[in-house]
C-alpha cells in the first residue's frame, strides 16, 4: 500500500493510512528520502494517526527514517500517536528516542516552523 | 396407629432408616419427596407467626443485627421467612438470591456484617428444624423423611443468602475502590496547554496505570504541551511504580508534551537513581511552585504583578 506524500511548502507530509506491512515501511523509507532530495525539503511530518498498533519494526524504521533525513539536513516529526498506542509502545521500551514527536499535524507544523525560525 | 419399632440411637442419620439387611425402605403412600415438601411448607405457613416470633427472639438473644431497630428486624424477618418458605416450596432459588442481594444492598451501609447475616439464617434453620422435631416426635421414621426433604433445601438456602450477601459486599468494595481511584488522580488544566497532575497517597501498579491512561487522554483532549506531575504527597514508590512514572513521561513525550516532575522526596529520588533512570530524560524541579514557573516559561508565559495591586 502506498503512503501518500504531500508537499507543504518546505515540508513533506507522509500520512499512514492503516496498518503497514514491513514492505510498505521499506518502500516508504526509500520514497521519503528521494522526495526530500528532490524538493530540498527542510522538514518531514509522518502522520501515524491511523495506526492503532506500533511494533518494534515500525518503530525502528521510523527512527532510521528520521536519522537518514537528518543526514540531509532536514528534521522529522512523528505526529498523531494515539494515547493507547503510546502507552503500549513505552511498555515495550519503544520510545522513539531521538525523534521529535508532536500531538497532531498542526502541532507538527508549528514545531518545524519554530525550529527553522531560529535558524534563519 | 400401629406401633412401630424404633431403632434407638442417640442421633438420627440416614443409616438408621435402613432395617438390618441394608435395603432402603420404599416410601409409604403420601411420602414421596414432593408430598413431604408440601406437608413441610404447609406446616411452616400455618405456624408462621409463632415461628417468626421465636426466630426474632433468638436473634435478639444472640445479639445479632444490633445495627437495626426492633421494627426493622421484624419487617426483614417477615420477608426472609416468606422468601425462605417460598424457596422451599418452589425449589427455585433465584428469587431468594435476588432478595438476598437486595437485602444486602440495604443493610450493608447500616454496618451489618457477614457473620450476622449467616447467623440469622442459621438460626431460622434451627428454629424451623426444632419445630419439625416437635411435630413429628412420635413418628421417628416420618421425621427422618421430612428432614430428608428439609435439610438439603435449608442448606441451599443458607448458602444462597450468605453468598448473595458476600457478593454484594464485594461489589460495594469494588465500587468504592473505583471511586477512590477516580478521586485521587484528577488531571487539572491550569493554563492553556498546561496540565497539573497532583498525586496523593499510595500508588499501586493498577493506580499508576490508570493515572497514565487518564493523563494521556487529557493531553490529547486539552492539547497540552506541558504537564506537571506533583508527587509531594507520595511518600514512597517501589521500583515497579517508579518505572511506571518513567513510562508516563516517555508516553507523554510521544504525544508532544513535556513532563515536569515535582516534589520528589529523598526516598523516591533514591529509588529513581537505584533503578538507573536516565535523569537527563526526566525533567524535575523541587516543588510544585517551581514546576509551574518552569512550565510557564516553557510555554512562553510571563507572570507579572498588576500595578494597581495592593
Amino acid at each position: 500500500m502506498e503512503v501518500p506524500i504531500l508537499k507543504q511548502g518546505e515540508f513533506l507530509i507522509a500520512t499512514f493510512q492503516a496498518a503497514l506491512s514491513d514492505q510498505d515501511l521499506e518502500s516508504l523509507r526509500r520514497g521519503l528520502l528521494q522526495q526530500v532530495v528532490k524538493f530540498r525539503s527542510r522538514g518531514v511530518i509522518v502522520d501515524v494517526t491511523a495506526m492503532d498498533v506500533m511494533d518494534s519494526f515500525a518503530s525502528r524504521t521510523l527512527r532510521e527514517i528520521a536519522h537518514m533525513i537528518r543526514l540531509r539536513g532536514a528534521e522529522t516529526v512523528i505526529v498523531g500517536i494515539q494515547p493507547e498506542v503510546a502507552f503500549a509502545m513505552v511498555q515495550l521500551g519503544l520510545t522513539l528516542e531521538g525523534v521529535a514527536a508532536a500531538l497532531d499535524l498542526e502541532e507538527g507544523l508549528a514545531y518545524l516552523i519554530e525550529k527553522f525560525k531560529n535558524i534563519d | 396407629m400401629a406401633k412401630r419399632e424404633v431403632v434407638t440411637t442417640e442421633e438420627h442419620g440416614s443409616d438408621d432408616r435402613r432395617p438390618r439387611g441394608g435395603v432402603p425402605e420404599a416410601p409409604a403412600p403420601g411420602e414421596a419427596p414432593s408430598d413431604l415438601l408440601r406437608e413441610l411448607v404447609a406446616h411452616l405457613r400455618q405456624n408462621r407467626n409463632q415461628l417468626r416470633e421465636e426466630w426474632v427472639n433468638r436473634i435478639a438473644e444472640t445479639r445479632l443485627l444490633t445495627a437495626m431497630s426492633k421494627e426493622e428486624i421484624f419487617a426483614e424477618a417477615t420477608s426472609v421467612y416468606d422468601s425462605y418458605v417460598e424457596a422451599l416450596e418452589t425449589e427455585t432459588f433465584e428469587a431468594l438470591q435476588n432478595y438476598a442481594r437486595n437485602l444486602s444492598e440495604r443493610i450493608i451501609p447500616r454496618g451489618v456484617e457477614t457473620h450476622e447475616v449467616v447467623g440469622i439464617v442459621l438460626l431460622l434453620r434451627d428454629v424451623l428444624a426444632r419445630s419439625l422435631f416437635a411435630k413429628y416426635q412420635t413418628d421417628f421414621r416420618k421425621l427422618n423423611r421430612i428432614l430428608d426433604a428439609y435439610e438439603p433445601a435449608a442448606n441451599r438456602i443458607a448458602n444462597t443468602v450468605a453468598v448473595g450477601f458476600v457478593q454484594e459486599r464485594e461489589r460495594v468494595i469494588r465500587q468504592q475502590q473505583e471511586a477512590i481511584r477516580e478521586l485521587s488522580t484528577p488531571v487539572l488544566q491550569v493554563r492553556e496547554r498546561l496540565l497539573i497532575l497532583p498525586i496523593i497517597g499510595l500508588i499501586d501498579p493498577q493506580r499508576a496505570r490508570q493515572l497514565t491512561e487518564q493523563l494521556l487522554r487529557g493531553i490529547r483532549t486539552t492539547r497540552a504541551k506541558v504537564v506537571v506531575i506533583d508527587i509531594t504527597g507520595v511518600a514512597a514508590m517501589d521500583v515497579t511504580v517508579a518505572n511506571h512514572l518513567v513510562q508516563t513521561v516517555e508516553a507523554s513525550r510521544l504525544l508532544g508534551a513535556t513532563v515536569i516532575v515535582t516534589g520528589l522526596s529523598p526516598e523516591i529520588a533514591q529509588t529513581l537513581v537505584t533503578i538507573g533512570v536516565d535523569l537527563g530524560k526526566m525533567n524535575t524541579v523541587g516543588d510544585l511552585q517551581g514546576g509551574i514557573e518552569q512550565a510557564e516559561r516553557l510555554l512562553g508565559y510571563k507572570v507579572s504583578a498588576l500595578s494597581e495591586a495592593r
